[in-house]
């Protein structure tokens, strides 16, 4: 008798902290306001400014598909920047050689890059964490050369590359085509993003992040792994390549040369400076890969290889969670004063 | 038939490079289980410290000696300054110390010691080619130094206090620090050899292939392949897997794919082995239970 007095009553339930108390009018005008942002530039900036901020857009494209398979799956890619090329191949000849429209390329890049995904996904199984990034490393090393080979020459254009040309904006828009292609890359992003998101929130999101968090507990709980592991590593080539495809006609050229590997290491510097396994973090790590290697040649006009690097060790030294965890933490902070 | 002889020569002078290279990153994933990528930039930094000792005026052997004992110096200093603070975090953490000491290393190369391609002098007689045409005084000298550093090696690691140390640290570290071994000197002195095995390979290599700040790169893969093909934690099917891999790489080079795809060769090798045989020729069958 006296140990059931000895239960302590029940304890009082804790409050959620009211997070989402935002009224319906309140997200209505967060989102208009976001999407008068997203659409300011193409009034208010040149057309240089323009195409900058399109590439920093496709690049946060880009370093999101990394983020699935690196940051949410735990496999370290090195080679990104590979699935990258891909996609920009992939729709440069189609359109060059075919005569495709643009839009008509992104389904096939899309297929193609998460092929490869898959392909490469497949021996990645065998290898954990430095391996695989040596792997991918060597993958990414590799790209150039293969692009360059004779064998496929007349498809590639061997060293000297492919020119393709921008698509004309529609005629009921009164825009020219730096501003249609800005448009059409956010549209884009913002669709994939989207899915993303969604991916990540979803059973299948919680299943990537459980095996890369404890994938002994992961298998034992029925998830299978290695289906799991080789998708992630096609959808997030996918994603990846399909970046490429809207940098290629962004750009309007491609060449072997512009995909080396210091392609695949931005992205993976833009994951870590933006936030690894966060899918804003990826639009941080865009802008950082589009921007900083300017200012860095502004503080330094000999080394600014040597300043990316340093800002690289000191992020993961003092900001290990990017960018992305340093806003979360400040938000954290003043919500917490804001409740006291 | 000349031809193919010499090319199986030359490849095994290249190979004994890589067996160097591969050697490095197995001791250092032997004594640290990391795999450093910038293992080749630092032996083009270092391979560019030669360079310029040897312009200073100091004869050869000096400054290869003066060479190896600085870039072991830089090796312990990394692993103290760089690794040592990040010793427990994940390794994406330590994925991203490598790349950005690459980036550090590679392009402090390029901004101290310029971007144009230098020729580096071989300590080995290279006039005229030995036994009926064969091989070249470069590629004789280079391997006899290479085999020499790797009997060094194995001397070290089988047959010294020391060595025996070093094992232990890395193969139960906790057991090795209640038996007194520091074991966190014992990484310091890992990354510090590697180093400078790296540095020696980088002054083998120099003289076949010039020295630019990128030289190093391909060699590095190579090594991997090298090292994947005889067992990542072998030291001896490191050296043997480097080797066969000159060879692989010189007769393909020559043969098959041409020069153009040599890279791309060292990729097929890497997957393949990891599709038909993870665990290399010589090493050991890691069964893990799930």
């Amino acid at each position: 008798m006296s140990a059931t007095e000895e239960v302590p009553a029940v304890p009082v339930l804790v409050q959620a902290p009211p997070r989402s108390a935002m009224a319906t009018w309140q997200r209505g005008a967060l989102v208009l306001l976001g999407l008068a942002a997203a659409l300011a530039p193409i009034f208010v900036l040149e057309s240089f400014q323009l195409f900058q901020l399109t590439m920093a857009v496709i690049m946060a494209l880009a370093v999101l598909g990394l983020n699935i398979v690196t940051g949410y799956n735990g496999q370290i890619s090195l080679g990104h920047g590979a699935f990258y090329a891909v996609g920009a191949y992939a729709t440069a000849i189609l359109m060059s050689h075919g005569d495709w429209s643009f839009w008509a390329t992104l389904p096939v890049s899309a297929a193609v890059c998460a092929g490869l995904g898959y392909a490469v996904g497949f021996p990645a199984l065998r290898l954990g964490g430095l391996y695989l990034a040596l792997t991918t490393f060597s993958l990414a090393v590799a790209v150039p050369q293969i692009l360059k080979h004779r064998a496929i020459e007349d498809w590639t254009g061997g060293v000297q590359g492919l020119f393709l040309v921008k698509p004309d904006p529609p005629s009921w828009l009164p825009l020219d085509a730096d501003q249609w292609m800005y448009l059409v890359a956010l549209g884009v992003s913002a669709v994939l993003f989207l899915l993303s998101w969604n991916l990540i929130r979803s059973r299948v999101g919680r299943a990537l992040m459980a095996i890369r968090d404890n994938p002994t507990a992961a298998e034992a709980m029925g998830m299978d792994t290695a289906t799991l592991k080789t998708r992630a590593f096609a959808v997030s080539a996918m994603v990846t390549g399909i970046a490429g495809s809207l940098g290629a006609v962004v750009i309007e050229f491609v060449a072997p040369d512009s995909f080396g590997f210091g392609v695949s290491i931005s992205l993976f510097v833009g994951m870590v400076v933006g936030g690894v396994a966060s899918i804003a973090g990826s639009i941080f790590g865009g802008l950082f890969v589009l921007f900083v290697p300017n200012i860095a040649e502004e503080i330094s006009k000999a080394a600014p290889g040597v300043i990316y690097g340093a800002i690289l060790i000191l992020f993961l030294f003092l900001l290990p969670d990017g960018f992305a965890g340093l806003l979360r933490r400040l938000a954290a902070r003043w919500r917490d004063r804001a409740a006291r | 038939m000349d031809g193919l002889a010499h090319q199986f020569i030359a490849g095994i002078a290249t190979g004994g490079i890589y067996a160097s290279v591969a050697l490095a990153l197995v001791m250092i994933y032997q004594a640290t289980h990391h795999v450093n990528f910038a293992q080749g930039e630092m032996a083009t930094f270092s391979t560019f410290i030669a360079l310029t000792l040897i312009q200073a005026g100091l004869p050869y052997w000096v400054a290869f000696v003066l060479t190896v004992v600085v870039s072991f110096a830089l090796g312990v200093a990394i692993e103290r300054v760089l690794m040592r603070p990040v010793q427990h975090a994940p390794v994406l953490t330590h994925v991203g110390v490598f790349i950005g000491l690459l980036l550090i290393v590679g392009n402090l190369t390029g901004w101290v010691f310029g971007y144009t391609t230098k020729v580096f002098p071989s300590p080995f007689e290279s006039e005229g080619l030995l036994f009926g045409g064969l091989v070249s005084g470069h590629e004789l000298g280079s391997t006899v130094v290479t085999l020499a550093v790797l009997l060094l090696v194995y001397l070290f690691f089988r047959h010294t206090t020391l060595g025996l140390a070093m094992r232990a640290a890395a193969y139960n570290p906790a057991s090795s620090r209640l038996v007194g071994i520091r074991v966190g000197w014992m990484l310091a002195l890992g990354w510090g050899l590697a180093a400078a095995v790296g540095a020696v390979a980088g002054m083998m290599v120099a003289p076949v292939v010039f020295l630019d700040p990128t030289m190093m790169l391909g060699i590095l893969l190579y090594a991997f392949a090298g090292a994947l093909l005889g067992g990542i934690d072998n030291p001896m099917g490191a050296v043997v897997g480097g080797f066969a891999v000159g060879v692989l790489e010189n007769l393909a080079g020559a043969y098959v794919v041409g020069t153009e795809l040599k890279l791309t060769v060292a990729l097929a090798i890497i997957i393949g082995v990891l599709v038909v045989r993870p665990s290399g020729l010589f090493g050991r069958v890691v069964l893990s239970r799930v």
